[in-house]
């Protein structure tokens, strides 16, 4: 797949060391410079900067017409980036939490999703949805769903998730670039974790996926906030001799599997790691595609953690609903088991 | 009392579009009317002015025995008091999530005391006030902020319904409730029943609101639409969401809009039991837009100082709803020291209660993940649950707390 190569990238500032909160408001101001028709929109994203901060100083900076505190109302937001982007602006919408898609879901999927195959191609839809998603930070109902899987079955939309500072920064302003609605799932409770940035070195194309560490015993793959969980998981696995290797998928639709055949044709074996709940979801899609494409080099069915088949729950069980470390061990336990 | 009566400011024509000379406002003008705070103004209904004055209303006037007003300030105190030690627990990590309702205890307790048993009410996820007044002890809110759950209150039975976090959802199903007493006939007489929502000003603004203010007035459903304007939606003022004043919105959807001075305990009461009233003769639904102010962080996650201005806090203190009917018991001679002190000591007790109940809260065991999803289990959910235990057994010579490992 080829990269969307970034039109007049920004000043470089140096190496350094962010979070990937940071990194995506860095992402979001790269993007803001590059090209006057970007717009954030949002509730609460400009004086308060976003709950979660992310939009931080930008209004400030770009004034209340490119980065707008919106009214309450999600179906108002994407609804009106759609019409904003037919009139040649690129819209980058804040959802404040994952829960609080639905309200918004019609326009995504009815509208933002069909404009331009409807049109024939004469509609473009340069569309970012931002979604903090998962779990993890005990938080009230609502605030911790993983509804990727919803988006990746809708024709039309593209849908990405990122892992680490150096993919925000970049993949952000990558899907601001796209002329196609992108569903750019933020891991939220990763928000806070660190790593180099250096924004001259080039990027990675947005709708690919990586191996994030190479290894022969098991093929492990996740995306978003699940890929710390499965790094640590490989950390913990070497100790007992097994090296895992682990694939960020980054891009859920399209899916890049070609990473994954390629590994599972050399372990022989798959983990599929993902918060959300398992039937009808990206994994299952990974799961059949692989069986197909790979069957005769599997040792072992593909095996799925995930989180389970029922709504979320109080955020005092979430250690017991969110794969961690150890269950994700236990199926490659089981993987290798056979 | 005709609809047009209270949806018609008094400074528009009755009819067709503003003369050709009437001057029109400009942005700014309308913005200082949407956050005015003077008192009084002929559209809003005040009986207890922030002085402790008592004042008349012509329309809704009520007479308060002096045993009910002391007991809507123990009400208010109480609900004070719950409030704060919420907040406390938070900051000591024993709460994930407070949400503050400091401000606008007299909007709940005003709306919450007009309320009969027979109806029923629809929360955000503010309301602990109405919460209190429905009979349900602060100690069974604290679960959902704790994480232990998601509301330990049956609905049924105390026809308080479970917090609603999605902001205007409840909108919509209380509409469909109130449609549901209607078709079954608990309408058309004074004992009828009626159904009432609370949604915030930043609520009006989600599609679900409108389409419940659209619903309900077609199907004439028995339900008061109770808006707490307490001027923000987290970082965003309530000129953020609209450019008329909200009480007024429900002229366009032809029914009653009223709005009463939320930090008046008794008007909130006074307007609140009128409204319900019409619900319950057959006439509703109405729009009550209780104009008031959260004095506190929207949420124990928010930090106001970087949108909120100082002195319009101020402002709001100098209106605190407690403080203005202390001085009218006190000025009235309707409460003693005496009474007064023994609130203070049953709000003591009250936060104790909560603080050592919120310490000693069970941990839901991990099958709670799975009850309860379904009225008729799945077998694969059954099969996910034994799933999951057998794995949990693989941990067993780990320690294994309150069922959590
Ligand atoms: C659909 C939806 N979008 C966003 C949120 C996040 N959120 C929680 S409360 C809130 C502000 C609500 O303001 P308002 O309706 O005025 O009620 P208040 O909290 O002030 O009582 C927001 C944006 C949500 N809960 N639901």
């Amino acid at each position: 797949m080829v990269a969307p190569a970034l039109k007049s990238p920004v000043a470089p500032v140096g190496t350094q060391t962010v979070t990937i909160a940071k990194a995506l408001n860095m992402g979001l101001r790269a993007s803001l410079e590059r090209d006057p028709k970007v717009l954030v929109m949002g509730e609460d994203v400009g004086k308060l900067g976003g709950v979660f901060r992310i939009t931080d100083g930008l209004q400030k900076d770009f004034g209340e017409h490119r980065v707008l505190d919106t009214p309450l109302a999600e179906s108002g937001i994407i609804g009106t980036a759609i019409g904003l982007a037919i009139r040649g602006f690129r819209p980058v919408c804040e959802i404040q939490f994952d829960g609080f898609i639905f309200p918004g879901f019609d326009q995504l999927v009815s509208q933002l999703a069909k404009l331009h195959f409807r049109s024939q191609g004469k509609l473009k839809m340069p569309v970012v949805v931002r979604v903090p998603f998962g779990g993890g930070i005990g938080a009230v109902e609502h605030h911790s769903e993983s509804p990727e899987s919803l988006f990746a079955h809708v024709g039309g939309l593209k849908v990405v998730s990122c892992s680490n500072p150096v993919d925000a920064y970049w993949m952000l302003q990558q899907a601001i670039e796209c002329d196609d609605p992108v569903l750019f799932f933020e891991p939220k409770r990763r928000y806070y974790e660190k790593s180099e940035l250096d924004p001259t070195a080039p990027p990675i194309p947005l709708f690919s996926s990586r191996v994030v560490r190479v290894g022969s015993a098991v093929t492990v793959a996740a995306y978003g906030p699940m890929v710390r969980t499965c790094l640590d998981a490989a950390t913990a696995a070497a100790e007992d001799g097994q090296e895992l290797e682990v694939i960020d998928l980054r891009t859920l639709s399209p899916l890049d599997l070609d990473p994954v055949f390629d590994s599972v044709r050399r372990t022989g074996r798959l983990v599929l790691v993902s918060e959300a709940p398992a039937e009808a979801s990206i994994t299952s899609e990974i799961a059949s595609r692989v069986q197909q494409e790979c069957f005769y080099s599997l040792e072992a069915p593909v095996l799925r953690v995930t989180g389970f088949d029922t709504p979320y729950p109080p955020s005092k069980l979430e250690d017991s609903y969110l794969p961690d470390l150890d269950r994700v061990l236990d199926v490659v336990d089981r993987s290798l088991a056979y | 009392m005709s609809p047009e009566q209270w949806t018609r400011p008094e400074n528009e024509g009755t009819t067709g579009p503003p003369a050709a000379t009437a001057a029109k406002p400009t942005r700014e003008q309308v913005i200082a009317g949407l956050r005015a705070t003077s008192e009084g103004g002929a559209d809003l209904v005040q009986l207890l002015t922030p002085e402790g004055q008592r004042v008349e209303h012509p329309d809704f006037d009520i007479d308060i025995p002096d045993a009910e007003l002391r007991d809507l300030y123990r009400d208010m105190v109480l609900v004070r008091r719950a409030d704060r030690e919420g907040n406390a627990l938070q900051r000591q990590g024993q709460l994930g999530i407070w949400v503050p309702l400091l401000g606008q205890e007299a909007a709940q307790i005003g709306a919450g005391r007009a309320v009969r048993p027979q109806d029923m009410i629809f929360p955000s996820y503010r309301e602990h006030g109405v919460a209190w007044c429905r009979g349900i002890d602060p100690t069974e809110l604290l679960g959902v902020f704790r994480g232990t759950d998601h509301g330990s209150w049956d609905p049924n039975s105390t026809r308080f319904h479970l917090y609603t976090i999605v902001i205007g959802n409840q909108c919509l199903n209380a509409t469909g409730y109130a449609m549901g007493q209607r078709f079954e006939g608990k309408v058309g007489d004074p004992d009828g029943e009626a159904t009432m929502v609370f949604f915030g000003d930043g609520a009006t603004s989600q599609g679900d609101v409108h389409e419940a203010m659209v619903w309900s007035a077609v199907y004439d459903a028995p339900l008061v639409f109770f808006c707490q304007n307490n001027q923000w939606a987290i970082s965003e003022p309530v000129e953020r969401q609209s450019r008329v004043p909200l009480y007024r919105r429900a002229s366009g959807y032809g029914f009653p809009g009223i709005r009463v001075d939320g930090n008046d305990v008794l008007a909130s009461l006074a307007v609140a039991k009128w409204a319900l009233d019409e619900c319950r003769q057959g006439n509703g639904p109405v729009l009550i837009e209780a104009f008031t102010y959260r004095m506190d962080a929207h949420t124990t996650s928010d930090d106001p100082t970087r949108y909120r201005l100082a002195d319009e806090q101020e402002a709001w203190k100098l209106k605190d709803p407690i403080e203005r009917l202390r001085v009218h018991l006190v000025r009235e001679q309707i409460a003693d020291q005496g009474f007064f002190d023994g609130i203070d000591a049953e709000a003591d007790e009250l936060a104790v209660r909560l603080r050592n109940f919120c310490f000693n809260m069970p941990e839901p065991p991990p099958t709670r993940i799975f009850s309860e999803v379904y009225a008729e289990e799945t077998p694969q959910l059954v099969a996910q649950r034994e799933d999951y235990l057998q794995y949990l057994a693989g941990f067993a010579d780990e320690a294994i707390a309150g069922g959590v490992r």
